[in-house]
């Protein structure tokens, strides 16, 4: 069995996700400061690949990204790089499939942040920057936590848009859950098995550590659930 | 040591006017809830900006909207103690008290910890979270932090709002002797006439966003001048009144009660303390009478609500309160004659 299919996937899958926590958590705390039309109109912008098919996904990213369409052209044109059908270009699909679900839970859990900590802060003297990252993010950790493992078990389920703008070449762009469609197109049913397995017990394992990290939070609060302390 | 305010702010509805001049002393921001007062405190502390006007502490200007200064709370040495004092929930004692020291080396840093944590008795604690402490010792960590930052005037925002009233009174104590050091001034800020008038000298009172001006507890207490300082310093029965002379009539009541000195032409409003309606027999001065309408069992008192004999329909009315004993020994009247003493007659504007 080859293990390439894996090894892409998580590549695919964490190098997409580093790149949609920071994007999400600076889109949640900026576009909640913004006026409400402006908020309510990038909201709707950032959630819709939520609620897409992530075909639909995929053709949109073609239409941007392909060697004869506006960026995708300049770029070949000045760099000489083709961002189609490579093992990254399926980080382009993923991270946009993931950003909501990271950016909604950081904006969930930014909005539960009670504001008098970061005015408190700041009348003490702490830099803006301190508070964000000592004060703000700790006390949103759980939400944040949550957001971003999600966000990396949806990254390896990616199959739609990758499946379009990355394509299926063993060893090159093959991902677990391209390479489970080509073998049952294939009628291998016994290894397609395997590649489910694998998938299967990745999922299970992420999915079992955010239900961890829920349960750490009241040890570090100090054995007290929260709001009865 | 002195701090100036004089800001104007408009959100949405509501109109925030505020002006008083605090020196080295307790000043109390007195008003009942919604009127402004923490607004007050978030524009000093530089949280929220005014549209017009200027603060200025100790020669400092935080904030001059003609001159265009407005500076970031961290420049302002403003202490500002939050009604849910605000400590850091994922930080202990220690952690949460070393944010208030800005400067100075690891060693340095590290004595003044343990000197605040001697002063302020939270040894032991250091490594707690802020869930772990009662709401006694959390006050007591926010008081530190603040102090640790050393800032030239403290805030106060209602600081015993989130605790039970039986812990008030200690805290009350141990509050005031944490702040007996500080030089500067201290913003009070309250609806709880009791607790102004144990802690403060001066009181600025806010009415639906404006200053009334600001005054002695004296002051307040004996001659408040408008309604919303008499109603704030506890009296209980405000009517509309007419100058007459030397006198006023209440046209809500059908009285005309002697206030024995002349009476200012821009008195609009009457008040009389409850505890200053008195039980007189037929024929006193200032005597009117009345039918007890309700009686109502306080802790130590009795709440008599009475209706004078010549009120209007829909006329509020008279509050009387007393010792208990004293309406026992009245046995259940079904009417009273009743006065009040010309200089218990609060005349407002």
């Amino acid at each position: 069995m080859d293990l390439f299919p894996l090894w892409n996937s998580l590549r695919v899958a964490a190098i997409s996700t580093v790149i949609v926590f920071f994007a999400g958590i600076f889109a949640a705390y900026y576009i909640a400061r913004l006026p409400r039309l402006v908020k309510g109109v990038l909201d709707v912008v950032l959630t819709l690949p939520l609620v897409l098919p992530p075909t639909v996904i995929g053709y949109l990213l073609l239409r941007l990204l392909g060697p004869k369409r506006i960026l995708g052209a300049w770029l070949l044109r000045h760099f000489g790089v083709k961002v189609v059908m490579t093992w990254w270009s399926a980080i382009f699909a993923t991270a946009v499939v993931i950003f909501p679900l990271m950016y909604r839970t950081a904006r969930g859990a930014f909005e539960s942040f009670d504001e008098t900590l970061a005015y408190s802060g700041q009348t003490l003297g702490l830099s803006n920057a301190y508070i964000f990252w000592h004060i703000r993010m700790p006390c949103c950790r759980q939400g944040i936590l949550a957001g971003t493992v999600l966000a990396f078990a949806r990254a390896l389920g990616e199959y739609g848009a990758t499946s379009m703008i990355a394509g299926y070449t063993p060893g090159k762009t093959a991902t677990i859950s391209t390479t489970v469609y080509q073998l049952w197109q294939t009628s291998n049913d016994a290894l397609a098995m395997k590649w489910v397995m694998v998938n299967l017990s990745i999922s299970a394992v992420v999915l079992l550590t955010v239900n961890m990290l829920e349960r750490r939070d009241f040890l570090v609060s100090g054995g007290k659930r929260r709001g009865t302390a | 040591m002195s701090l100036l305010v004089e800001i104007e702010k408009q959100l949405g509805n509501f109109h925030l006017d505020v002006r008083f001049q605090a020196e080295t002393e307790t000043l109390a921001l007195l008003g009942a809830s919604g009127c402004g007062k923490s607004m007050t405190l978030k524009c000093i502390a530089g949280i929220m900006a005014p549209d017009r006007g200027r603060i200025v502490l100790n020669d400092r200007v935080l904030f001059d909207s003609e001159a265009g200064i407005d500076l970031p709370p961290q420049q302002r040495r403003v202490g500002y103690l939050f009604q849910n004092y605000a400590l850091f929930p994922t930080m202990t004692v220690e952690k949460n008290i070393l944010c208030g020291i800005r400067s100075g080396s690891k060693a340095e840093k590290a004595a003044a910890l343990s000197a605040t944590l001697h002063r302020f008795r939270l040894e032991g604690l250091e490594k707690r979270y802020p869930a772990q402490l009662s709401g006694g010792q959390q006050q007591r960590v926010a008081l530190a932090r603040i102090l640790c930052s050393q800032p030239e005037v403290i805030l106060l925002d209602e600081p015993f709002s989130a605790l039970d009233s039986y812990l008030k009174w200690d805290l009350e104590l141990k509050l005031s002797d944490f702040l007996e050091n500080f030089s500067g001034p201290i913003l009070w800020v309250s609806h709880d006439r009791g607790e102004v008038f144990r802690n403060c000298k001066r009181v600025c009172v806010l009415d639906q966003g404006a200053s009334q001006g600001t005054f002695t507890l004296r002051q307040l207490f004996h001659e408040p001048e408008t309604e919303a300082a008499a109603r704030l310093s506890g009296c209980k029965n405000i009517v509309e009144a007419v100058p007459a002379g030397s006198a006023v009539t209440l046209p809500a009541w059908g009285l005309t009660l002697s206030c024995g000195k002349p009476v200012p032409a821009d008195i609009c409003q009457a008040g009389i303390r409850a505890r200053h309606v008195m039980t007189v027999s037929e024929g006193t001065p200032n005597a009117f009478y009345c039918t007890v309408e309700r009686v109502i069992q306080d802790v130590f008192t009795t709440i008599v609500l009475l209706r004078p004999e010549g009120a209007a329909d829909g006329a509020p009315l008279l509050r009387m309160e007393l010792e208990r004993d004293d309406w026992r020994r009245l046995n259940r009247p079904e009417g009273l004659w009743i006065a009040v003493q010309p200089r218990d007659i609060l005349l407002l504007k």
